[in-house]
């Protein structure tokens, strides 16, 4: 995973809350055995229609908002299934932060390990922010601070060991490595065996 | 921790490697790790990238549900019906699971089924274990008092190669439960009501404990449904705790301890509760007596009423949405909405007792005409046990299908699809748009009121059939 440290883009906005991972990508596409190229698959269903035409009225599908990082969606974004192909088509598709108002654990936990980043705010701001597509934001990572464009300040909550991991790039599974000692000892002494 | 505790903190605490501090989450033991062909084959590509072995193989229990196909397999030609790459996909579980000595219940195998139905069917699924899979109705497991949970493709390369989670306390939910159910109204009816009351992202960041009378009351079936649908409200995970019911029905299953151990087992699980004046984080209400069935309006589980109310007309442009793809019309009862797909399966509603509520349903009566209905076995054991009490006739001789075990129409990922615009009455857990095929509207509902939608060719009280 690559190290996040600073993000400067503009927005592109999804006013849709409860948005589920069935949304973000549809089943059909999860017969995949790599996690590359799902980009093509993300919100497959909300970007093209069924004869696979493209939905003009749809944010992503406004050829101006090609280039944002930072996807802007309603409340309890990424309901539902523990897919870890919604993070993976987000990032293919070249999104590096969320903003919501909440996010289901799942993903939340998800994101986190592949570096997308979840970006939790407070409903005046996020009211503000869907109100406002294309909004340029600056995102210090490394201080979980967002900057709006007047320059306010907004601080958002993160677990400080996901912040450090992102931002330094780190695989989690090389830190658990370093506890095997701890693992093989819980194994051998614990009161009962499953 | 409180000298009084909840179940949750209990399991917890026993599994914890290396504790949690404000720096790094704690290091958790898993007990049980179920794995399926969709969220497996990354982690096992890392495995091989870093030449890693899977650490204990004999906690690992593999199977293949997702994207198999419900019609009859008798080779790997037969898969073809579910398209290349899903058929490449099982042939890579097949092969994962051979290399890192995993033990597979495929194709061959008379314990195949969704993950979430053998693992209690086999008696792996007990109480006081920490249960984990690729698939977040993971907790289903909970309703034997074990914490289970879904997590992500990373974390089950962590899983195989460490046996071990990263994670962050959850806090807790009691769901408190009084009363008792009327008559024809089962478990699912409860757990949509429960979501309805909570809301899709009410339990986000818990552990929900469903506790009181009608908990108590159910059967393990049904408490598998209640805790199945603990994610449809955000939850981490939902348990209950374990009782008599619980250890009656593990005991004599085969993956169960034996002997000596059986006995020491009991006596650990039944000491397996939260303590009296522990306290939760949070907790809610709900009178069982006053229920209804259940059926949902909308494009998420929350959006749910009783079968005879009027769909509400409150909301914002989310709700207006969902009530667009749905076609549904506000101020009228779901009741009058004709269906054209029932499906009866899921690892939500494809037990043995599931497919009874419906059978009692259908026996003697005709799926209406222009209505498909599809039965799917939760598992091939659930198969085999509904054909000896005949129940596969009543379907069939009602005019509905008859299939293989899997997840099949729950998320459509094998071919078997709702048609874009069609309306689903669907024992399964989710009516997220396009979940069941392209454009599918689906209505989550009992498997009591799948049948009688069935019958009558509309959304239907299976009240009105007694
Ligand atoms: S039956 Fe549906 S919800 Fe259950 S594991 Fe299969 S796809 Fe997931």
């Amino acid at each position: 995973m690559d190290a996040l440290t600073s993000l400067h883009s503009r927005t592109v906005v999804l006013p849709i809350r409860d948005i589920d991972t069935d949304q973000i990508i549809p089943a059909r596409f999860l017969t995949t055995t790599t996690r590359e190229g799902l980009g093509d698959a993300l919100f497959h269903d909300l970007r093209y229609d069924q004869d696979g035409q493209v939905r003009q009225e749809f944010p992503l599908n406004d050829p101006a908002t090609r280039d944002c990082d930072i996807l802007v969606a309603g409340n309890n974004f990424g309901c539902g299934s523990s897919r870890e192909h919604a993070p993976w088509a987000l990032l293919d598709y070249g999104f590096k932060a969320v903003i919501s108002t909440e996010f289901a654990d799942i993903f939340s936990n998800n994101a986190l390990k592949n570096g997308l980043l979840p970006i939790i705010v407070d409903v005046d701001t996020h009211n503000w922010l869907l109100a406002h597509p294309g909004t340029e934001l600056r995102v210090n990572v490394g201080d979980s601070q967002v900057e709006l464009p007047d320059g306010r300040i907004i601080e958002y909550p993160i677990d400080a060991f996901a912040r450090y991991c992102i931002t330094q790039g780190i695989d989690q599974l090389g830190y658990i490595q370093q506890q095997s000692d701890a693992i093989t000892t819980f194994e051998e002494t614990r009161s009962w065996k499953p | 921790m409180p000298d009084a505790s909840t179940l949750f903190e209990k399991v917890w605490a026993e599994h914890v490697v290396v504790p949690e501090t404000a720096a790094t989450p704690a290091l958790l033991y898993i007990d049980l790790h179920l794995i399926h062909e969709v969220t497996t084959p990354q982690a096992f590509a890392l495995l091989r990238e870093r030449g890693l072995p899977v650490r204990r193989p004999d906690l690992t229990l593999a199977t293949m549900d997702h994207s198999t196909p419900t019609t009859p397999v008798s080779s790997f030609r037969d898969l073809a019906v579910v398209g290349e790459s899903a058929a490449n996909q099982i042939r890579q579980m097949e092969m994962n699971c051979q290399d890192f000595g995993i033990d597979l219940l495929g194709f061959d195998s008379a314990h195949r089924g969704i993950v979430h139905v053998i693992g209690p069917e086999l008696g792996a699924s007990q109480p006081g274990k920490t249960i984990v899979c690729g698939d977040s109705h993971t907790s289903t497991h909970g309703a034997f008092g074990a914490l289970a949970f879904g997590i992500g493709t990373t974390e089950v390369g962590h899983v195989l190669a460490t046996q071990c989670l990263l994670q962050r306390k959850p806090r807790s939910l009691a769901v408190n439960v009084s009363g008792q159910l009327p008559a024809e109204v089962t478990a699912k009816d409860l757990i949509l009501a429960i979501i309805g009351e909570i809301g899709v992202d009410g339990g986000t960041g818990h552990v929900i404990e469903y506790r009181g009378k009608a908990i108590r009351a159910l059967d393990m079936e049904a408490r598998m449904t209640i805790c199945n649908m603990s994610i449809e409200a955000g939850a981490r995970a939902g348990l209950i705790g374990p009782d008599d019911t619980t250890i009656d029905y593990l005991a004599g299953r085969p993956r169960v301890p034996q002997g000596d151990a059986w006995d020491t087992a009991v006596r650990r699980w039944r000491s397996l509760c939260s303590d009296e004046d522990a306290e939760f984080d949070k907790s809610v209400s709900i009178d069982a007596a006053k229920l209804q069935p259940m059926v949902t309006f909308g494009t998420n589980p929350g959006m749910v009423l009783g079968v005879n109310d009027p769909v509400p007309d409150v909301g914002d442009a989310s709700f207006r949405k969902a009530l667009d793809y749905m076609k549904v019309t506000p101020g009228k009862p779901m009741s009058e909405n004709p269906v054209d797909v029932v499906f009866v399966g899921s690892c939500t509603n494809g037990r043995l007792s599931d497919l009874q509520q419906a059978a009692g349903i259908l026996r003697g009566r005709k799926v209406a005409q222009g209505v498909r209905m599809l039965v799917v076995p939760g598992s091939q054991q659930v198969k085999m046990r509904a054909e000896e009490l005949g129940l596969h006739r009543i379907f069939t001789e009602a005019g509905a299908e008859w299939r293989e075990s899997g997840c099949s129409m729950c998320l459509g990922m094998n071919g078997d699809t709702v048609a874009s615009g069609q309306l689903s009455v669907s024992t399964s857990n989710r009516n997220f748009e396009g979940r069941q095929g392209i454009g599918a509207r689906t209505v989550l509902a009992s498997p009591a009121t799948a049948a009688a939608s069935a019958v009558m060719g509309r959304i239907a009280d299976p009240r009105t059939f007694n």
